[in-house]
């Protein structure tokens, strides 16, 4: 690791301006940020840490649900309105990392982690994202953890977190602050596809500080369901999984939310499926037909073939699981 | 009487410091000069090194040298080693690299963090050659190493006349041991010909030797201290390449330097246990007798050490068939060397030998734990010698007993709970109950207490514990007045701590010093007290902490016989081994494992619901203690059943999961409820307290059990390990 210098704002303004300068970073939980720096895969010259910016509250308001981006994930998962009006989110914090870690991590850091590609971390290797150009080490390697859909020959890395998948399910909003004021960035446009600029995971501007998501009404109080497929029982990054969320009134289902994660290199929407689900009933037949069409479009490589079966298979036992609780 | 301490589960005498982090280890040692090390490792797999470029890194804050081939110290034992010797890794002897993470440089400064950053600007040029880390491409430089030569019983290949046939080859894949405590060294040269080292090993004499003769200096120049370890499994069962890098680099430098390598090294650096490919075929007649076993291995090793194990001993004499035929070859790899590595090559060919029994027995239609029952070796049938005991029989019906073996559907995939296929299955273990030599001063002090001290090693066991307990049982005395002290270079001889042998080689030493501790006392008490007169002290009478005479009308404490003799201490010195015994009789601990598990019929997971694991170890010294010990080994088997494996990029020679997040040990979230139990009956000839060896019975079989648990719930039979979802949902159903 390289020597850096460290500064600790308290308002959002000072934060933007000191990132602005030095090749600086934020730091959050610095769960990600350190170890991609003593792995010299990160270089930063200064650290702005965010932690004393006002930015932890939760609040409903109007049926919309605040969240602050410093809450930490052990927190969020906790919280009585989170628990109530969206426990898919809870679910896919739980089963995100460990205690310990989410103790410390963020929801604006989780957002921002970096993929765990082996590639990404070993700077002896290419790597497309890391270093553009040097080429996708994954692609002719160990590529049993990669992604199935949205991937090209840049890079088939996958975004590994638990959380997004639930706010992308849920049709989350980023709001951010920059230099040149505030916007806000639908959840699922938020994270990108690496098509020819593998380097970058997202649409988060230069010096732009994620301040909250919202997430809006919805009925998926009840049928919900978030599977992580891993290869031990905790604390281990999904091979796939899948958040589910089911409205189902009168015995047929009036929306669908799906969404998988370990699979694409964002939180990967099944718009096709929900759309096959809507206006029908929850029956394991309805489940397997939305299934197969998610995994329609999936293209595997060397050791992720058997992703897509994996996929299908856990889309229809989320389904199943939301619908029997 | 005083109550018996052997068998009791008494607190380790040293958990207190444990918990409080009172105890310390290697790296928890600070002197005055002390400077942080940091290694510069190969990104190349095979070739040499072109050049090293070190002055940026010299110019870092901090840095005080860097060492590598170019200025190391000399090793005297490097000159006299012979061209084509397979000596090992010669650490900065030339500008060779064998394998990837290889140690070209160590940086030495100030700080840890300045090593560290420092080691980043060390500019090497390599120049590359072909590498081969891949097993299966290089299975045509297969070789025999001579301490493994075949074995034949009777008839080879016999397997393949039987009525009934079974052959397949199980794989396993390379596993890191990852002990919680990294690796690496203080070095500190008192003088140019004194060392003082504070270590991680399960040795402190094994350390001192392989020091004295790399550097050709007198034993007594060479101090090893290493009171606390925190984990082994077998890696700290020898000197690496980094431990010598970090004693050269504080010979230049004339001060203290500290290494304690990252977890990234423990891939590349501290051994391994190798990865494996065994083919086991085995033949029975239509009543499951067993006819015979074939059983071929080939394991991995580095290109300058040749790495032997007991992958196929198991095979030899686990069960009475008359024909039984072994091969083990290793390829080398341009990987570091192996080392042994829990129920070492044991726990390996102990996956294919059991797995295989269950997929006979399926043949058969037969219940697996019958067919073990039905051909249990009574004698030895390798060495034709009776066992010094063996209770597996015992075991079998205890374990099966306590799982609910019978709940067991013998056709497979036909149990369901919630949705989860329900399978049970078991396997056996068993590792040789060794004796080695060692010896044990005892001193006592006028005040009473009793100090025992032995170069032994505790690298998490508690081996103090059990000494303390067995020297209470044959003095009489409180264990609480009553120190083992052990880890030091200066106490008396200990072998390593390594092959489940510390409580009967040093215990057995710790009671004849003991003994010879009375002797002594009763041989003062008849010169000096008038009531011992006359007496011999052979008929000396020793009882709570106490003497008496034959008599019995008299009695004192050994504090007040010194006391009376004016005497601040009595010490003596035992030395203890084996006998002729060892070649009477066959010497063998036996474990039993049974499981339950659930599996995923649609994502392929496996949970693992209960465990039942059986213990055929001889007496049980500390009942606690012995049953962490099973448990530890369990995980460790859960692991190698369901989630270990370093995997390795062969188009670089680099793995791609060194790191904790990415190689899965087994958490508690993957560790069900185990249940523990020991026959607890006496081995009556291995050694005075009748208690043989457990710490590598307690993985060994334990991955086949999970392996036919599996079977019986899915029908799907996985040959490779670890079982991971996708090897679950690609397997196809074969019943
Ligand atoms: C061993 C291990 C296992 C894990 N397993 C899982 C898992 O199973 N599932 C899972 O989902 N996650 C997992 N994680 C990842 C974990 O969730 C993330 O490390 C964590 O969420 C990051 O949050 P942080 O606050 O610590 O971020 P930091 O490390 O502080 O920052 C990460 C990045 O985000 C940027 N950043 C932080 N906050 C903001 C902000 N408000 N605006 C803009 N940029 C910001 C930083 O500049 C940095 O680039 C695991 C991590 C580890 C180490």
């Amino acid at each position: 690791m390289n020597q850096f210098s460290y500064v600790r704002p308290t308002s959002l303004k000072a934060a933007i301006e000191a990132v602005a300068k030095n090749n600086a970073r934020f730091i959050a939980g610095g769960t990600n940020l350190l170890d991609l720096m003593k792995n010299g895969v990160i270089i930063s010259d200064k650290l702005v840490d965010i932690n004393r910016l006002p930015l932890k509250d939760i609040q409903l308001d109007n049926g919309v649900l605040h969240i602050g981006s410093l809450v930490l994930n052990s927190d969020l998962a906790e919280h009585e309105l989170v628990k109530t009006h969206h426990p898919l989110l809870s679910q896919a914090l739980l089963a995100g990392a460990s205690q310990q870690l989410r103790n410390m991590a963020t929801v604006g850091g989780n957002m921002m982690q970096r993929t765990r590609c082996s590639y990404y971390y070993d700077t002896t290797m290419p790597c497309n994202k890391r270093s553009p150009n040097s080429g996708c080490g994954a692609l002719g390697g160990i590529n049993r953890m990669h992604a199935i859909f949205g991937a090209n020959d840049n890079c088939i890395a996958v975004h590994p977190s638990d959380m997004c998948v639930a706010l992308a399910a849920l049709d989350a909003t980023v709001l951010v602050s920059g230099p040149k004021g505030d916007r806000h960035i639908p959840f699922t446009d938020f994270h990108r596809l690496p098509g020819n600029t593998p380097q970058l995971d997202n649409n988060l501007g230069k010096n732009e500080l994620i301040t909250a998501v919202e997430i809006p009404a919805n009925n998926f109080t009840k049928n919900v369901y978030y599977l992580k497929v891993r290869d031990r029982a905790s604390y281990a990054f999904a091979l796939v999984s899948v958040a589910a969320a089911l409205d189902i009134r009168d015995g047929v289902i009036q929306q669908a939310r799906l969404a998988m994660g370990g699979v694409a290199h964002k939180p990967w929407r099944l718009p096709d499926a929900e759309k096959a689900l809507t206006g029908k009933a929850p029956t394991v037949e309805n489940f397997r037909i939305a299934a197969n069409i998610a995994t329609q479009s999936a293209k595997t490589y060397k050791h992720n073939a058997f992703k897509t079966a994996l996929a299908t298979n856990s889309i229809q036992t989320a389904l199943l699981k939301a619908t029997t609780v | 009487m005083r109550k018996q301490q052997t068998g009791q589960s008494m607190d380790r005498v040293d958990g207190r410091l444990k918990v409080t982090g009172g105890a310390k280890y290697f790296a928890d040692h600070h002197m005055e000069d002390l400077l942080y090390a940091a290694l510069v490792c190969s990104p190349i797999s095979s070739g040499t090194i072109k050049s090293i470029d070190t002055t940026k890194a010299l110019r870092a804050p901090g840095v005080a040298d860097i060492v590598s081939h170019l200025n190391a110290p000399r090793v005297p034992a490097y000159q006299s080693a012979k061209a084509g010797d397979k000596n090992g890794l010669q650490i900065f002897k030339d500008d060779r690299i064998y394998s990837n993470g290889q140690p070209v440089a160590i940086v030495v400064a100030n700080t840890l963090e300045r090593a560290v950053h420092a080691a980043s600007l060390v500019a090497v040029q390599y120049n590359q050659e072909t590498h081969y880390t891949d097993m299966n491409a290089s299975m045509g430089k297969a070789f025999q190493n001579n301490r493994m030569k075949d074995y034949l019983r009777g008839e080879a290949g016999a397997w393949e006349k039987a009525a009934v046939t079974h052959s397949a080859t199980y794989t396993l894949p390379l596993e890191v041991h990852n002990p919680m405590e990294l690796a690496g060294i203080i070095a500190h040269w008192t003088t140019p010909d004194t060392l003082t080292l504070w270590a991680k090993t399960q040795g402190v004499k094994s350390v001192q030797e392989t020091i004295q003769e790399l550097f050709q200096l007198p034993e007594q120049n060479i101090t090893v201290h290493s009171q606390f370890v925190g984990g082994g499994f077998g890696m700290a069962l020898r000197i690496w390449p980094l431990e010598i890098a970090t004693i050269l680099a504080a010979k230049k430098i004339r001060r203290p330097v500290k290494l304690v390598i990252t977890r990234e090294q423990m891939f590349t650096l501290v051994g391994y246990r190798p990865s494996a490919t065994q083919q086991l075929s085995i033949g029975a007649t239509a009543e499951g007798k067993l006819t015979g076993i074939t059983h071929q291995a080939v394991a991995i090793t580095s290109p300058y050490e040749d790495f032997t194990e007991g992958i196929v001993a198991m095979s030899k004499f686990m069960y009475a068939c008359p024909n039984v035929d072994t091969k083990y070859q290793l390829v080398p790899l341009n990987i570091s060397t192996p080392v042994w590595m829990r129920g070492p090559g044991e726990a390996t060919g102990s996956f294919a030998l059991e797995s295989a029994l269950d997929e006979l027995a399926h043949k058969l239609k037969m219940d697996p734990l019958q067919l073990r029952i039905l051909n249990h070796a009574d004698i030895d049938p390798e060495r034709n010698l009776p066992f010094s005991s063996k209770y597996l029989k015992e075991a079998y019906a205890l374990g099966a007993e306590k799982i609910g073996w019978s709940a067991r559907k013998p056709v497979p995939r036909s149990t369901e709970e919630n949705g989860m296929l329900v399978g049970y299955g078991m396997s056996s273990g068993t590792f040789g109950a060794y004796r080695g030599k060692a010896t044990v001063s005892a001193t006592l002090k006028a005040d009473g207490a009793l100090i025992l001290q032995s170069a032994a090693a505790d690298i998490g066991p508690g081996t103090a514990t059990a000494m303390v307990q067995i020297a209470a049982d044959v003095t009489g005395m409180p264990p609480e007045k009553i120190t083992f002290m052990l880890g030091e270079s200066a106490y008396p001889f200990a072998p390593e701590q390594g092959g489940s042998s510390t409580v009967s080689t040093v215990g057995s030493a710790v009671t004849d010093a003991c003994k010879a501790l009375q002797q002594q006392l009763g041989t003062m008490a008849i010169a000096h007290i008038p009531a011992f007169k006359g007496s011999t002290p052979e008929t000396i009478i020793y009882e709570d902490g106490y003497l008496l005479p034959p008599n019995r009308e008299n009695k004192i404490t050994p504090e007040a016989l010194l006391q009376q003799q004016q005497l601040p201490e009595v010490k003596v010195t035992a030395t203890s081994q084996g006998g002729p015994e060892r070649k009477k009789y066959s010497m063998y601990s036996f474990s039993v494992h049974f499981a339950k598990v659930l599996v995923h019929p649609a994502t392929g997971v496996v949970r693992i619901q209960h465990i039942v694991s059986v213990a055929d170890a001889g007496t049980i010294v500390n009942s606690k203690t012995a049953r962490s010990q099973m448990i530890g080994g369990v995980v460790g088997g859960i692991g190698m059943a369901l989630t270990e494996e370093a995997i390795l990029d062969h188009r670089f020679g680099r793995f791609v999961n060194n790191n904790l997040a990415d190689y899965h040990v087994a958490v508690n979230a993957d560790t069900p409820p185990t249940d523990v139990y020991f026959i607890n009956k006496k081995d009556p000839y291995i050694n005075p307290m009748g208690a043989k060896g457990m710490g590598e019975i307690a993985l060994i079989g334990f991955a086949a059990a999970i392996s036919n648990a599996v079977f019986n719930a899915t029908g799907k039979r996985v040959r490779d390990l670890p079982i991971t979802p996708d090897k679950v949902l690609n397997t196809p159903v074969t019943v």
